[in-house]
């Protein structure tokens, strides 16, 4: 077996990233394997902080998921070792959501750290993603169509109405503008995953579709390793020919079985991976061990688009939100939670009618986590815990919504039930704020005719 | 022989979101022969994960066997979209319990 490509690079042009992470201020860096990252010549350091697996709240409310703190830290170990190292640093989908107060945010910390610590006079690119509703009103208005995704109807005025914040969906063409505008550090909006690691390999003149293939592998940094272990960094080369991934932790390893497996991770069909201007076909992927920490990966194929068609997500508020918490240890009133919640919605109707407001149980030791496809409802555990959501146009009725529904469990007229002082256990006697509802209401797709035309860059500076 | 569970044959059996519309399983085996078994068992048929998430089929979006992971791989609607109020599962996370236990036959 060759050295470990840790060690020794190809002889070939080659291009290095290292990646510290897959998601960005959501979980700490680790250190220790970032340091050996740095130490193995990358040309780039390359973290996406954006995922829209963390609900439809933070886009519609224009906040983070992740805590500042923790974004800063990261990117400080990420700025620290770029400008020690003299190399390029992308982040991709600032803040969770890339929307353009994120992007903000994450440009004013970098310029921030750069004076805190001293930092040589360098270029901090950035671009914008988010969409406006006029944008999507001219198009539906003049017969365009705004396709949906994953079984969606196409976008009504209606739902664009509902919705109160768009981030279109970026791919490699705003990083490779900012690259050659000579940006030290890039800091996107909403992008693909892929499209960071990309947008290098190909400006450098390396084939597409193992450019983004590239991407797809780097993109969650050692989730592509075993054994599991998050937050670790890889190092990931490209050539003309393969892409190469090594995992940095000396106790992980890329194995063929890893990293395969992660080519699937959190994709509807492990074969296909689509951005703006096309997909790569992975599906004669050719996986082979390199080196004993190190696989190498060859026979994706670049299928360009035929039209240019840019995803969108969208995400619009339903209400205000109050939670309650309430426990059930009768085996009697456990088989007959149905009743019991179903008597808990009358009273809040009689309240407040049968619209204008939300309520949800969420039932926990029956079907909480599955609903309608938990094979195994019908056996409930000895107790139960049910959480109780209530979602209105105000706090104060989403409150009441909330407080009615939970405390009226306890007055649950249940015809034979044994125990007459309360039908369930409190954690709280009270209902708790919750962040507000929201709902993702575009999953959709729009045409450009120039991949850049959402996306407007910039570049200032950061430094002293 | 008796029946094994698949929990007992397969590495990684994982759930998680394929964007906001859609969960996604990946059933990954350490061994090319556990897989090939539980593949022609039919135990994670389109048919059978039906049946074991009690869904019409026109709910699953994608179903195959992916040789290179040694993977079985099928997609599903969400009843929600992710994070939506009442979706007790944001992340899709949590979706797999009901395939651990399977039996396989022959196993």
């Amino acid at each position: 077996m060759p050295t470990s490509i840790q060690h020794g690079r190809s002889a070939n042009h080659t291009l290095r990233i290292v990646c510290p992470n897959g998601h960005l201020g959501f979980a700490p860096i680790k250190k220790g394997s970032f340091q050996i990252g740095c130490e193995s010549e990358p040309d780039l350091i390359c973290a996406d902080s954006g995922s829209c697996d963390v609900g439809p709240v933070p886009l519609g409310s224009d906040t983070s998921s992740s805590p500042l703190q923790w974004q800063t830290d990261d990117l400080e170990t990420m700025l620290i070792a770029s400008r020690r190292l003299g190399v390029p640093m992308i982040v991709g989908s600032a803040g969770d959501t890339g929307t353009n107060s994120r992007v903000d945010l994450f440009v004013g910390i970098i310029q921030e750290l750069a004076r805190k610590h001293g930092l040589k006079k360098f270029r901090v690119g950035y671009f914008y993603s988010e969409v406006a509703k006029d944008v999507l009103r001219r198009l539906i208005d003049t017969g365009d169509t705004v396709a949906g995704l994953d079984a969606r109807p196409p976008l009504d005025i209606a739902t664009l109405e509902e919705t109160d914040r768009i981030v279109a969906v970026a791919g490699v063409h705003p990083y490779i503008r900012l690259l050659d505008q000579g940006a030290d550090v890039i800091v996107g909006g909403r992008s693909s995953d892929c499209a960071l690691f990309a947008a290098p390999a190909i400006r450098r003149g390396f084939p597409e579709a193992l450019a983004y293939l590239y991407g797809k592998l780097l993109e969650c940094a050692s989730f592509c390793a075993e054994p599991y272990g998050a937050k670790e960094s890889v190092l990931g080369e490209i050539t003309m020919d393969d892409v190469k991934v090594t995992a940095m932790l000396p106790e992980q390893r890329c194995t063929v079985a890893s990293v395969s497996g992660h080519a699937m991770y959190e994709r509807a069909n492990p074969f296909y991976e689509h951005f703006l201007g096309g997909h790569i076909d992975m599906s004669r992927c050719c996986y082979e061990q390199y080196d004993e920490r190190t696989v190498r990966v060859t026979g994706p194929r670049y299928v360009p688009a035929s039209e240019l068609r840019v995803k969108l997500e969208g995400s619009g508020k339903i209400g205000e939100r109050y939670v309650g918490i309430v426990g059930v240890r009768d085996p009697y009133t456990i088989a007959n939670i149905d009743l019991v919640t179903g008597w808990a919605r009358r009273q809040v109707a009689e309240r407040f009618g049968d619209s204008g407001y939300q309520l949800h149980f969420s039932v926990y030791g029956r079907d909480a986590i599955l609903g309608a496809s938990e094979p195994r409802r019908t056996t409930p555990a000895h107790e139960l815990a049910v959480v109780v959501q209530g979602v209105g146009p105000t706090k104060a009725i989403a409150e009441e919504v909330a407080m009615i529904a939970t405390r009226q469990m306890f007055y649950a007229r249940l015809p034979q039930v044994k125990g007459t002082a309360g039908g369930v256990a409190f954690l709280l006697d009270e209902v708790m704020p919750a962040s507000p509802a929201y709902r993702w209401t575009l999953n959709h797709t729009m045409r450009v005719d120039d991949p850049l035309q959402l996306f407007p860059t910039f570049i200032t500076e950061a430094g002293v | 022989m008796a029946n094994r569970r698949l929990s007992d044959l397969a590495k990684t059996i994982r759930s998680k979101n394929a964007g906001v519309d859609k969960y996604t399983f990946d059933v990954i085996f350490a061994d090319r022969a556990s897989y090939e078994l539980v593949r022609e068992s039919g135990v994670l048929s389109r048919e059978a994960v039906c049946r074991i998430f009690g869904i019409d089929a026109a709910r699953i979006t994608d179903h195959v066997a992916f040789d290179p992971a040694l993977a079985i791989k099928f997609t599903i609607a969400r009843p929600t979209p992710s994070g939506s109020p009442g979706d007790a599962d944001i992340f899709g996370a949590q979706q797999y319990g009901p395939l651990l236990d399977i039996e396989v036959p022959g196993s």
